[in-house]
């Protein structure tokens, strides 16, 4: 048994959380002992619907495990793990094994995301069915990294999607509008002689993919928005009552292309960090609700992709340890509460990855639980349980610090170290 | 002042400074023996990773004539070719005993990572990266328009008009900036396709008629070479309408004004973007241009190697 005292749930009034095994047995003040929590904001464990965990394949920039740790130290307690592997995760036998690896590094749950199509080529579709049945349940289906472009495969998936009960999170990127793009299109790009990635590549998929959408009934994902105008698109898909749901990243949200002027790659990023007006726009949609949730797109890289040239260093950023201060400076400044904090960054990326055991801090639930100081004040360095060190927000300071993670009635993190296990 | 890789670096005093000395050193030209020992025991690097023959030999010609010890490292000779990093390749050379680095490289920001990414501390001296700058491109057109038009140091109240593929051009990025640095002001014309996204907010104002902008009367025309592959997919439906549209034809040439220079960066494309008689016209300057490359890179050299660092 393990009890939390004093706890703010959702920043309410002190209280007290019993946990039995990996359930929420009871909530309300005892005379337990337990672990004094006063001070700290209690929220369900957070839920990534856009992680790169990047294994198998790339173990140099990432493994299950470390960016499990990563995970549980930002305090999430599920991480939905990118299709973009090496193999691609676009069979059952690939995402059971990404789901094993989670399972046997057991500090968060590693939900498998499966591929649209084989090989993330835009043109055939992958085994969305047997991935689905698998002992992953695959629900999320995602090319991400490259936009599901060819508007016929882009109907069927979604018409399979449909059928299976899942949802499809699409990277909006019209591929001909952004051939060798490099950063934001604008007078910027222009000066530093960086080809161009314009919004209306990322706004002309949404509007179409809404429209797809429509047709099939089917529900659509938007990864990673970053244009004022890809929210007016969301707006209306909405108000049209299509099923949209719509993500933005923790760096879209406060970080600009201004930072480009430096030519260090720690700064590129797919799709790129715009202009201020788009991050007021992100801001306030999220806010709003236009914009559902916060997904990080953890992009880990080693030190040699980003120690280059600009144009020959890969895209992404890490971002699961920064996201949770990132949200509460954002979404508090602007006057929301813990609530939504915890809508965007656990309960409804939990609903949309239909994650029912996620999600919900409530009795009987299962104790995935979240608990921050809301008045740390941290600086942000390059260290981190991630094996890659790419975190743009290096040198800032932001709000909040995790304290405690638990996962499935477990700590996870405790007094903001993580646990070894054994 | 230790690297020189943008004009954005660059104030109106160190500009004119720089520009003031290639003057200078370009008497060296007209001289019996056309060296100083300004540089002797400097060792300067050509760090070519694009083939651009005129402007390494300007450089080596400029580092040579002040005495400094110059190696060329090319990229179809060297292990450049073989994947090491920018960032080995540099150390490697700075370990050798480079003090400066000239560096040519098909990426925009190379040369801006070299001088500030904490690799190295040579000097660095752009010699073209990718589509964001040439400054000494910049630097040895603005010599040569005060040669022949400039009243003072300045540039001021001059008109020049810049001609074609402004989108991929770093020579175009250099001239903006440095002509209205010199109080010049400045117009880009071009096909639509090939005009970057908010080139007015450098400070150029943007013309779609290249016979408007002649009846404007520019003092200077300054036609960039348009690369043909360019002209065969979506940025021109063809070479022809190109040159029909935006070459300095015969016909467009009378309509120059008497007094005023036509400058081209070369190599030309004869009969493309530059018509033989244009190209040979008394008004066109580019063997000038030519020779102050090598003034202008002296000034240079010698300021980053020889003048005060901070």
């Amino acid at each position: 048994m393990t009890v939390l005292k004093s706890v703010a749930i959702l920043g309410g009034s002190p209280t007290d959380i019993v946990i039995e095994k990996d359930t929420i047995a009871s909530i309300g003040p005892t005379t337990k002992p337990g672990v004094d929590c006063s001070g700290l904001v209690a929220l369900p464990g957070l839920v990534d619907l856009h992680t790169h965990l990047r294994q198998p394949g790339f173990e140099a920039s990432e493994t299950v495990l470390s960016g499990s740790r990563s995970g549980a130290a930002g305090g999430y307690t599920a991480l939905f793990a990118m299709a973009n592997t090496m193999p691609v995760a676009d069979t059952a036998s690939v995402v059971e094994q990404v789901l094993d690896l989670g399972q046997r590094a057991g500090y968060v749950q590693v939900q498998p995301i499966g591929a649209v199509t084989k090989g993330l080529a835009g043109t055939e579709l992958a085994a969305l069915g047997s991935m689905a049945r698998s002992k992953a349940g695959v629900r999320v289906f995602s090319d991400d990294g490259m936009c599901v472009y060819d508007p016929a495969i882009m109907l069927q998936a979604l018409q399979f999607v449909k059928q299976i009960g899942g949802v499809l999170a699409q990277h909006a990127q019209e591929p001909r509008l952004t051939e060798g793009a490099q950063m934001n299109d604008s007078a910027l790009a222009t000066e530093l002689g960086l080809t161009g990635w314009p919004s209306v590549a990322e706004e002309s998929i949404i509007a179409r993919d809404a429209l797809l959408a429509e047709k099939t009934g089917a529900r659509l994902h938007i990864c990673h928005l970053t244009t004022a105008g890809a929210v007016d698109v969301v707006r209306w898909a909405k108000k049209r009552g299509i099923f949209i749901t719509a993500e933005v990243t923790p760096h879209h949200l406060l970080l600009t292309e201004e930072l480009v002027r430096s030519y260090d790659p720690i700064y590129k990023v797919n799709p790129p960090l715009r202009q201020v007006e788009d991050t007021v726009a992100l801001q306030e949609a999220l806010v709003d609700g236009t914009i559902d949730i916060v997904g990080t797109d953890h992009a880990p890289h080693s030190e040699e992709k980003k120690d280059c040239e600009w144009e020959n260093a890969a895209f992404g950023m890490v971002g699961l340890e920064n996201a949770a201060s990132v949200v509460q400076q954002v979404m508090l400044d602007r006057g929301a509460s813990w609530n939504d904090v915890a809508r965007v960054l656990s309960s409804k990326p939990a609903e949309i990855g239909g994650l029912s055991n996620q999600g919900r801090l409530e009795v009987g639930a299962e104790a995935n639980i979240t608990l921050i100081d809301p008045s740390a004040s941290r600086e942000i360095t390059r260290q981190s349980h991630s094996a890659s060190t790419n975190n743009p927000f290096n040198g800032y300071t932001l709000p909040g610090q995790v304290v405690h993670t638990l996962f499935r009635g477990g700590f996870t993190v405790q007094d903001a170290k993580v646990v070894e296990r054994d | 002042m230790r690297h020189l890789v943008s004009i954005a670096d660059l104030n109106l005093d160190e500009a004119t400074y720089l520009l003031d000395n290639a003057q200078e050193l370009s008497r060296i030209n007209e001289r019996e023996v056309k060296k100083l020992p300004a540089l002797t025991g400097k060792t300067v690097v050509n760090l070519f990773y694009e083939n651009s023959t005129r402007t390494r030999i300007s450089f080596e010609i400029a580092a040579t004539r002040l005495s400094a010890d110059l190696i060329n490292f090319s990229a179809s000779t060297s292990s450049l070719s073989k994947g090491e990093s920018l960032k080995d390749t540099a150390q490697t050379l700075e370990a050798l005993g480079a003090d400066a680095i000239v560096v040519r490289h098909p990426m925009s920001g190379a040369a801006h990572q070299l001088a500030h990414r904490g690799w190295i501390s040579s000097s660095i001296i752009n010699a073209g990266d990718g589509a964001h700058e040439h400054p000494t491109q910049a630097l040895l057109d603005a010599l040569t328009i005060r040669q022949q038009l400039g009243a003072g140091s300045d540039l001021r109240g001059l008109r020049v008009l810049i001609v074609g593929d402004i989108r991929h051009s770093r020579v175009a990025r250099s001239n903006v900036l440095l002509l209205k640095l010199l109080g010049a002001s400045v117009e880009v014309a071009g096909p639509a396709t090939l005009i970057p996204e908010g080139i007015d907010c450098m400070g150029a104002s943007v013309s779609d008629s290249f016979d408007e902008s002649l009846g404007r009367n520019p003092d200077v025309v300054m036609m960039l070479r348009v690369q043909r592959e360019r002209m065969q997919g979506h940025f021109m439906p063809s070479e022809r309408e190109y040159q029909q549209m935006w070459g300095l034809s015969r016909e467009r040439l009378k309509r120059v004004r008497q007094d005023a220079m036509i400058l081209h960066p070369g190599p030309m494309n004869r009969g493309f973007e530059i018509s033989s008689e244009a190209a040979d016209d008394p008004r066109s300057a580019v063997l000038q241009q030519v020779q102050n490359g090598v003034a202008v890179r002296m000034a240079v050299l010698h300021e980053l190697l020889a003048g005060d660092k901070s």
